[in-house]
């Protein structure tokens, strides 16, 4: 689906790790402007990043998460780690991406 | 109300003394009750945080001014040894808690994400490392909302 653009950086002893994800994180609360009903809500409950294999964080995000996440953190971490980023929201729809650090 | 609390605080403590007595790399599962918590009073109450202790060893970096509400940029760094989570919670939110980042081994005790917000508000963060909760907060003023059309 290509939701996720996955960044991996050597800085050091550590690996730098940013992520954007395209997501609308409707909060529920909005309404829409033609028809006045409200849009449900609609947002990424959970965000998983592990390399290889060993999971580094987990994300738990409510609707107040800005659209579109954007997540960066660093881990201890090498040249050759296959980091993974999967999410999933509160509709049950999901995705994943990897990305080899360089 | 205080019962509840100490209530909700034990069974948290309990479940996460539990966790890691078993398996270290358990990571909490996303808690409805404790996102949906109305108030902040609530929701430190929720994640068991209403004793958290104010620490200067949490740094919160966040625009004084943000001219707009939907996007506010946030990183939260803990220089608390063996910090386990951090949370970001947004006091004027309709639903305050707004992450709840679970760290592993390895992973530095800094993220940076981006949140919403109605209107200016505190932003708190709380970090639990060792069985104990400690808290920071600065404040965000809003000039255009986040949370409307």
């Amino acid at each position: 689906m290509g939701t996720i653009k996955l960044r991996t950086k050597v800085k050091g002893d550590l690996v730098e790790v940013k992520a954007l994800i395209k997501h609308p994180m409707e909060t529920g609360l909005r309404k829409d402007k033609k028809t006045k009903e409200k849009i449900p809500a609609h947002y990424i409950q959970e965000v998983i990043v592990e390399a290889n294999g060993k999971t580094l964080l987990t994300a738990d995000w409510n609707t107040s998460i800005s659209k579109n996440p954007y997540l960066s953190f660093s881990y201890a971490g090498k040249a050759g780690d296959a980091v993974k980023l999967s999410w999933s929201d509160n509709k049950g729809e999901k995705d994943s991406a990897e990305a080899t650090v360089k | 109300m205080k019962r509840r609390a100490f209530i909700k605080s034990t069974v948290a403590a309990g479940i996460a003394t539990g966790t890691a007595a078993i398996a270290p790399n358990a990571f909490a599962k996303w808690t409805k009750e404790n996102f949906e918590a109305k108030g902040t009073d609530a929701v430190m109450a929720a994640i068991g945080a209403t004793d958290a202790t104010v620490s200067k060893d949490i740094k919160i970096k966040a625009p004084e001014i943000a001219e707009n509400g939907a996007v506010v940029p946030i990183t939260v760094e803990s220089g608390i040894e063996g910090t386990e989570t951090i949370s970001m919670i947004v006091s004027n939110n309709p639903t305050p808690l707004t992450a709840v980042f679970t760290l592993g081994e390895g992973t530095a005790a800094k993220v940076k994400s981006r949140v919403k917000m109605g209107k200016s508000s505190d932003l708190i963060a709380v970090v639990t490392a060792g069985g104990k909760t400690y808290k920071n907060h600065v404040s965000v003023k809003v000039t255009k909302g986040g949370c409307g059309g």
